[in-house]
């Protein structure tokens, strides 16, 4: 196994012929934000969060497809590609509908950790609006596409690791959007395994478990009465 | 099928020929005037005048006047008329006779004709495109007969290497370096001719395929002998029906005399070419969109490297040039590769089709030498602007730009075009006149990328409506110093970050009219007066009135 040496941000580190920039930078501690890369799914490159500058390319690079070469001195977090970065979060942000206040993610959402660490404190460009739909077919999840920030992990976990390729693209530019099945409701995909994985992939809340989302909560007042009943009366039927 | 066979289809066909030609244009922008029912109308004058057993009528592809099509010439007198209708049929063929047709005649002598120098359009307007017999007549196929016959591949690239052909997709990438990087690599390998002509005003790949399609044929197949594959696909955009059925008879012609598919001219050599037809992306004239295209998916670009060169289509080495590239070929062969890099600039060789549009006397389709000025393109072939002057000519489409006026005797080839900002792109060429607003140029030109894009990478997706509705908001003359200078971040941002050379080159006509036209912008800013970029408050509640009302329709 070929083994090259390179530098990162003045560091020295070795590299294994297969692996990305990324994945030796994250090997030595060095944090590349990524928010279309998902372990274990392969690369694409979109998300354009990674690029890091190599000396004596022209060329920013993603660092989540590009190779380690010998030699190869890599710049990831300078003042240039910082603004990069804060201007791609604040472009996903404008793009979407995205109210944290309402969404099932909250706190636990990559887009908006992103905003953090990339330092976005307000959003510069116009809100698109878009009229955006949610698809609540599926038995057991749902899809809000004004969440969406199409990352497309959920359509590469479907396709590479479930192989059932339920999920897929349609339109394009700023009208692409994730489709189910043959572009129809998820709930009447047939080729859909409810495995769940795309839920588990998303890095927001755009992907969602039925019954978790903000007012879905139902009370059961009579499971209240069963438990005095069954406590008191030692009934435990109804 | 060896020499003297191809040599005696050619025999037969000149002396099958009569003394007088009468030839009609049959590419798509002939017929969209009445090219078509002119053709049958001259046909029947012929027959009724009686002297139909001397003159031969028939269809051929783009004489380059698109602007006074329909046209026809006379051969071999070389007699040209334009702006032809049916009902001058019998003129036409009268004039035959000795009765001079004056009105029609189109002057051959003007700089449109003279300063042209075709090699990838010699057959263009000359031949029929639906008989291969007539481009045989033409030396065709010879060429590939000499590199099956008498050359090892490596000649091949040697030659082309030699040539200095560069490709003319636009990027200028060196043509013998591409096929010696395929050659190189190993295993099944595929031929690509990339025929998704998209920019906006251009239409050299389409007369092309419509004038001359064994032409492109002919270089693919040498192509594959030289990097060592058997299997090519021709990527013709939907919109050309016109070109896809040319093909088509040029392919079924093709095999039928054995000069595609397997054992051509009875050597080991075997090629075979399909068509596919794209679904109306303009990315897909992207190398790597085109591929995935190609292969059933759904056409997006992807990170480069690897380029298809060491893994293309299906993960095989690809060898993927553009259609007036591959047509360019037999010609270097068979004239040398120290023929070709005798024309052109020094790092610019032979030359080049561009297709003039715009606010010009005359639009069409022409072929210049590279290092030609663009004064001598738009003012003296192109006549310049009917009543009026030039204001800049926009080069290269939506990945271009716009040069001034002041800057005309820039010579066009590759280095040149890039020094003023903008690009050589596929030879698309628009003549803009003093009535032509810069901001609404680079707004047209930002509307057609940010439809098409594809939506992949976020700074392409996204930044290019943010860039629009700028634009937009600086044309209706509500834009401040801020909006100008948040549009000069955006470019330098999309232009840095995206994935492929679609959304890289997409702030092009934008950065282009900033710099040579920045009064156009900063003259109709709200605020131009004022010392500071602060925006008065009053106008801030404006532009969110003006954002609820856009928001209501839905972004």
């Amino acid at each position: 196994m070929a083994v090259s040496t390179l530098t990162i941000d003045g560091r020295e580190v070795s590299a294994h012929e297969e692996q990305t920039l990324l994945d030796v930078a994250r090997e030595n501690g060095i944090n590349i934000p990524t928010l279309c890369h998902l372990d274990g799914v392969g690369d694409i490159g979109a998300c354009r969060l990674c690029l890091v500058e190599i000396e004596g390319s022209p060329k920013l690079q993603a660092a989540c497809v590009t190779k380690p070469v010998e030699g190869m001195v890599v710049h990831t977090d300078t003042e240039r590609l910082r603004s990069y970065r804060r201007m791609i979060i604040e472009f996903l942000f404008a793009e979407g509908n995205h109210v944290c206040a309402v969404c099932v993610a909250n706190g636990n959402c990559e887009l908006q950790t992103m905003a953090i660490n990339v330092g976005m404190d307000h959003e510069r460009f116009d809100y698109l609006y878009p009229k955006r739909t949610v698809d609540i077919t599926h038995q057991l999840f749902g899809l809000d596409h004004n969440r969406c920030i199409m990352c497309t992990r959920c359509v590469r976990v479907c396709d590479e690791i479930e192989g059932s390729h339920t999920l897929d693209l349609a339109g394009r530019g700023n009208k692409s959007h994730v489709i189910t099945g043959m572009n129809q409701d998820w709930g009447d995909a047939e080729s859909c395994t409810s495995c769940g994985k795309c839920v588990l992939s998303c890095p927001t809340g755009a992907l969602f478990k039925k019954g978790s989302t903000v007012a879905e909560m139902k009370r059961d007042r009579t499971k209240l009465e069963f438990l005095v009943t069954a406590r008191e009366k030692k009934q435990w039927r109804l | 099928m060896d020499l003297s066979e191809l040599q005696a289809i050619a025999d037969k066909e000149i002396s099958s020929r009569k003394a007088i030609r009468v030839v009609c244009c049959q590419a798509a922008g002939c017929l969209s005037g009445e090219g078509k029912d002119l053709l049958a109308a001259l046909k029947a004058s012929a027959a009724k005048s009686g002297i139909s057993a001397d003159i031969q009528i028939c269809g051929t592809g783009c004489m380059g006047l698109c602007s006074r099509g329909p046209l026809v010439r006379i051969e071999p007198s070389g007699e040209m008329f334009e702006r032809v209708a049916s009902a001058d049929a019998d003129k036409i063929i009268g004039a035959l006779e000795g009765k001079p047709f004056d009105e029609k005649k189109s002057d051959t002598n003007q700089p449109f004709y003279t300063k042209q120098l075709k090699v990838v359009l010699a057959n263009s307007g000359k031949i029929d495109p639906d008989r291969i017999e007539e481009y045989i007549a033409e030396d065709g196929y010879k060429a590939l007969y000499q590199v099956l016959r008498e050359s090892t591949p490596q000649q091949v690239i040697e030659t082309i290497t030699k040539s200095g052909l560069r490709g003319r997709g636009g990027a200028g990438y060196p043509t013998g370096l591409k096929w010696a990087t395929v050659a190189k690599s190993s295993g099944k390998k595929y031929m690509i001719c990339n025929g998704d002509e998209g920019d906006p005003g251009a239409f050299m790949d389409r007369s092309v395929l419509e004038s001359d399609p064994h032409r492109v044929l002919e270089g693919m197949a040498i192509g594959a002998y030289a990097v060592g594959a058997d299997q090519g696909f021709i990527y013709v955009r939907g919109e050309y029906p016109l070109a896809i059925k040319r093909l088509q008879t040029a392919i079924k012609q093709a095999r039928f005399n054995g000069l595609l598919g397997t054992n051509i001219f009875d050597t080991n050599f075997n090629f075979r070419v399909d068509i596919r037809i794209g679904g109306g992306a303009f990315v897909c004239g992207e190398e790597t969109a085109l591929i995935a295209s190609v292969e059933g998916k759904r056409g997006v670009p992807r990170p480069r490297p690897p380029y298809p060169a060491m893994s293309g289509l299906w993960g095989c080495p690809t060898l993927i040039n553009n259609v007036e590239t591959y047509a360019s070929i037999s010609t270097i062969i068979r004239k040398g590769s120290d023929w070709y890099s005798g024309i052109g600039t020094e790092k610019s060789k032979g030359t080049k089709v561009f297709t003039l549009a715009g606010k010009c006397e005359n639009a069409g389709l022409i072929e210049v030498p590279m290092g030609t000025t663009l004064r001598t393109i738009v003012e003296e072939m192109g006549g310049g602007v009917p009543g009026g002057k030039v204001k800049a000519v926009q080069t290269g489409g939506p990945s271009g730009g716009c040069i001034p006026a002041s800057l005309l005797d820039t010579p066009v080839d590759y280095d040149s075009l890039a020094k003023v900002g903008s690009i050589m792109g596929s030879g698309g060429m628009i003549v803009l006149d003093e009535t032509d607003d810069c901001v609404d140029v680079a707004r047209f030109f930002m509307e057609f990328c940010m439809d098409e894009s594809c939506g992949k990478c976020v700074p392409c997706r996204v930044g290019t409506v943010q860039i629009y509705r700028l634009l937009s908001r600086i044309a209706e003359g509500q834009g401040t110093k801020k909006d100008l200078a948040k549009l000069r971040e955006l470019c330098d941002m999309v232009k840095t970050t995206s994935l492929c050379g679609l959304g890289q080159s997409a702030p092009n006509p934008v950065i282009s009219t900033l710099r040579y036209f920045e009064h156009e912008y900063t003259s109709r800013l709200i605020d131009k007066d004022s010392s500071n970029g602060s925006v008065p408050a009053d106008l801030r509640n404006h532009q969110s009135t003006v954002l609820v009302k856009e928001a209501s329709h839905g972004g």
